[in-house]
């Protein structure tokens, strides 16, 4: 026996509860600061994205208001003007990217089977440069009317043709704002890319070869791909215009030998490739929806492969079909009719590949489901609407009339936007413990469904009675009241559709149904983690032999490692 | 050939029929010359690069919806079918992984379609693009302004504003008396399009395009800038006036008579203030001192329909509305508030009037 003191009245301290410490406003917030957690990031892109897209959403609506009745006097032009620049560029830029970031940041390390993005911080970093590039922006409205007191936002359009953005034209500094949150912006995506991209090709879990990478991760690195191409022109282009404004360049400059048309080529050649870039993810979220509600692997899967790179490819040499109309060779003009055309084989081919998915399947129509459907019915008359402006003919008449609206809203709201939707409702349980209420998902749908095509089915048709875009007013009888008016009623339907979403997340985050580890039955790695995911997402990484893991897991007697 | 005739035809009454049925119509005042072409539609196109683009695009048209039935079918045709049913038993369809045939079948299929496009679409371009104008065409050169259109008859010594006016052609291409069109900019870029007559064509700065026109019947014929070129985009309208072969002719006679010298002690007064003023800094009265070349050349300007570039029809009330302050009818516009009092626009108007 060892002689022990013992102090009777010793107790054991509590253990230090790091991490658990009381939840506060201001604790969350640094937190969000702080992080360089791919899941935090993720939510933080998507949900930046979703508030930007309520403020531009807004500004359309404000145009709508003005656009109902012929003659509107409920807004000044120069005002109309600013609102469709700040649509545009929020919608595409602020709206569009950090959503498609936000599901790649999230998705792509549980897919893989990892613990996080390859360089964290670097993915911080991106999403912080997005977030400031899109405060910039709108810091337009309060500064950029400088001491000229001329012009406060950006009032060029989108794609900012110039002349148009020349010191003669665009007095006070509402341009340099555009131009400057382009290119901070153009940082950060270029940054998010790369990371995209490593992670990829170097952090797949055991057994994943790129044969067996979810379709999910396939497409988005063919979009991260397009992205470190597609943005250096952008950039390089802005630069090139901040010369022009500052310091005597005259690259633009037409009054000074310089060329209206190259900005349109630096431009379109970002520009195409960046709606390969905002629709490709809207495949890749199909991808994953589309099999597991139908119940079957997807059809075709290294078809669906090639698919998604020969698209990557062909995107880079179609972008003059945006410029028929400014007087090209009619060898030129041939040249991109050729290519604009030859992209429809192989985004056809992903179209029927989902038809063969579901074909023979058991298909569920849950909420994912449901806008998956809608996806596929409104890409399929956006794809079509854009083979009709393919036709260089055709196209003399359509381009930039409300055609070429009506199109790329089908493509862009239709298309993207219904599958970032669908992949909330899919995978909001995961993210957030919980499923999102299916009452108030069908009151989404619906409402969002009847009006989004109220809104944009009339504008084809005013496209076809020669209605030009960007018009803050229009006369009176040239046959576009009535498209006009529905248009407008269109859009007073799809608020409240997204009013139900919005309610949706925030109800469900506190009162949805539990939603278990695995709600859907489904069958990539992201499923076998707890939901939420732990912040290491898998106590022990995974070793995958099958595309489709846990079916394997769920289905020992029938693996699909036997069949691939 | 003939399928082809008919189907055109059916589709251009179609299309007619449903502009007349959507579109109330609108009180024109009485005694026009010819039509006003307010509802254009370009599938009913009333001139020859017009009606080649319909052509190609009715096809196109007709295939794509072809294809959206067949694929929108199918996928209703799956969504029923193939849907999850109550007394469903739970267990997992069969697993089916790809099929080769089936892939190269839709595979190829597209590309057939696709070569069949690109075919009848590299035709017409040709068609249209190089078409070779007669030598003794008629050849106007428009130039784009903000937010205005310039328009030269150089063979004729003619300049006049936002209103084309040309002879009509015939639908028999061996008698066609085309339009040459030559487009240029004096700013920023715009766009020409008339939707009846012709596909857009841009007005680029410092760069030199060319559209025709060849039209079938006379008519007042709508259009807009459709390149947007600034704050009064809207408000950058357009008309095509085709004339008979004798109205024209009347009309270049009568561009060419100078207007007549101001009479009234009102006209007069006009007279000197119009040129004591800044207005001849900016505006051309052919013939005297006005010789500016910023704003529209005024020498015929109450022979035109509208004021504005089409922001409003030229009549007294709408003429001293623009005078007194042309920033009230047309927002940001580049002619300045001049300031002036009222019995000075009242003289100015009086003056203006005797331009015709």
């Amino acid at each position: 026996m060892f002689d022990t003191i013992i102090d009777p009245n010793f107790k054991a301290p509590e253990p230090e509860r790091v991490g658990e410490e009381r939840v506060s406003l201001t604790r969350i917030v640094q937190e969000l600061v702080f992080t360089v957690d791919h899941k935090k990031l993720g939510l933080m892109y998507i949900g930046s994205g979703l508030m930007f897209f309520v403020v531009a959403g807004l500004m359309a609506t404000m145009m709508r208001l003005q656009l109902a009745f012929p003659n509107g006097k409920v807004l000044e032009p120069d005002v109309f003007n600013r609102l469709f620049t700040m649509h545009g560029t929020s919608m595409v830029f602020l709206v569009g990217m950090p959503i498609i970031f936000g599901f790649a940041n999230y998705l792509t390390p549980l897919m893989i089977g990892t613990r996080d993005m390859a360089f964290p911080r670097l993915n911080a970093f991106g999403f912080w440069v997005f977030f400031f590039s899109g405060w910039l922006l709108y810091f337009s409205y309060l500064a950029a009317p400088g001491l000229y007191a001329a012009g406060s936002a950006p009032d060029v359009g989108w794609f900012a043709y110039s002349p148009l953005t020349a010191k003669a034209f665009s007095r006070g500094h509402s341009t340099d704002y555009w131009t400057l949150s382009l290119l901070m912006g153009g940082i950060g995506s270029v940054a998010t890319a790369i990371n995209i991209i490593v992670t990829t090709l170097c952090l797949r879990c055991k057994g994943m070869t790129l044969g067996r990478m979810p379709l999910f991760v396939w497409v988005f690195l063919v979009a991260a791909f397009l992205v470190i191409i597609a943005i250096p022109p952008l950039s390089a282009c802005q630069i090139m215009l901040i010369f022009d404004r500052y310091l005597g360049a005259k690259f633009f400059d037409t009054q000074a030998g310089g060329s209206a048309v190259l900005w349109q080529h630096f431009f379109w050649i970002f520009g195409h490739p960046e709606v390969y870039i905002l629709i490709l993810p809207g495949f890749a979220i199909a991808n994953e929806i589309v099999p597991v509600f139908s119940r079957k692997p997807m059809f075709g899967y290294p078809i669906m492969v090639a698919a998604t790179v020969m698209i990557g490819f062909i995107s880079l040499t179609v972008w003059a079909h945006h410029m028929f109309t400014v007087g090209m060779t009619s060898l030129g003009n041939t040249f991109f009719v050729v290519s604009t055309m030859i992209i429809a084989v192989p985004t056809g081919i992903k179209i029927f590949n989902w038809l063969g998915t579901m074909y023979g399947g058991k298909i569920r129509f849950d909420l994912p489901m449901l806008f998956c459907i809608g996806f596929l019915f409104q890409f399929l008359i956006a794809g079509l609407t854009g083979v009709m402006l393919s036709v260089a003919p055709f196209d003399w008449q359509l381009s930039d009339s409300y055609f070429v609206v009506a199109h790329f809203h089908y493509v862009l709201i239709g298309g993207l936007l219904y599958m970032v939707f669908s992949g909330i409702y899919y995978w909001y349980p995961k993210a957030f413990g919980r499923m999102l209420n299916a009452k108030l998902g069908h009151w989404h749908f619906w409402l969002f469904t009847i009006g989004f095509h109220l809104t944009f089915g009339p504008q084809h048709i005013a496209g076809f009675m020669g209605m030009p875009r960007r018009v803050f007013t229009y006369e009176e009888g040239r046959g576009w009241d009535l498209w006009n008016l529905l248009s407008t009623i269109g859009v007073l339907i799809q608020i409240p559709g997204i009013l139900f979403f919005v309610i949706n997340l925030i109800y469900s985050y506190i009162k949805g149904k539990k939603a278990g580890d695995d709600p859907w039955d489904a069958w990539t790695l992201e499923w076998s983690t707890t939901s939420p995911p732990p912040e290491y997402n898998f106590a022990k990484l995974p070793e995958v032999k099958s595309r489709r893991p846990l079916w394997d897991l769920k289905h020992p007697e029938d693996p699909d490692w036997k069949f691939e | 050939m003939r399928l082809r005739g008919t189907l055109l035809s059916l589709g251009f009454r179609v299309c007619g029929a449903l502009c007349a049925l959507t579109a109330p119509a609108f009180a024109e005042p009485a005694g026009l010359e010819y039509p006003m072409r307010r509802v254009a539609h370009i599938f009913q196109p009333l001139s020859r690069p017009a009606e080649m683009i319909s052509e190609a695009a009715y096809l196109v048209s007709l295939i794509c919806l072809g294809v959206f039935l067949v694929v929108a079918g199918l996928l209703v045709f799956i969504m029923i079918k193939f849907r999850r049913r109550a007394q469903d038993d739970g267990r997992e369809p069969p697993q089916i992984y790809g099929s080769t045939n089936i892939e190269l079948a839709w595979t190829v299929i597209p590309i057939l379609i696709t070569v069949v496009l690109v075919l009848v679409t590299s035709r017409t371009i040709g068609e249209i693009q190089n078409m070779k104008m007669p030598e003794d065409a008629l050849k106007i050169r428009v130039v784009g302004h903000q937010w205005w259109w310039e328009i030269h008859y150089e063979d004729l010594g003619i300049v006049t504003a936002n209103e084309v006016h040309i002879p009509v052609s015939s639908r028999d291409p061996a008698q066609a008396t085309p339009t040459h069109i030559v487009l240029q900019s004096a700013d920023v870029i715009h766009s020409f399009w008339v939707p009846q007559l012709a596909g857009k064509t841009d007005l680029v700065p410092n760069k030199t395009n060319d559209t025709w026109l060849d039209p079938y019947e006379t008519g007042v014929y709508f259009g807009n800038c459709a390149e947007y070129c600034g704050t009064q985009h809207a408000n950058m309208l357009l008309r095509v006036i085709v004339h008979t072969p004798e109205g024209f002719a009347k009309w270049v006679a009568s561009q060419k008579v100078p207007p007549a010298a101001p009479q009234t002690a009102e006209e007069i007064k006009g007279h000197q203030l119009f040129y004591g003023y800044a207005c001849i800094n900016c505006h051309t009265v052919d013939g005297t001192v006005a010789e500016g070349v910023f704003g529209p050349n005024l020498t015929k300007l109450m022979t035109r329909q509208t004021i504005g570039a089409g922001v409003a029809e030229l009549n007294d009330q709408t003429l001293w509305a623009w005078v007194n302050d042309p920033q009230g009818l047309k927002t940001g516009c580049l002619m300045p508030d001049m300031q002036l009092l009222d019995p000075e626009v009242d003289a100015i108007v009086a003056f203006l009037k005797t331009l015709q």
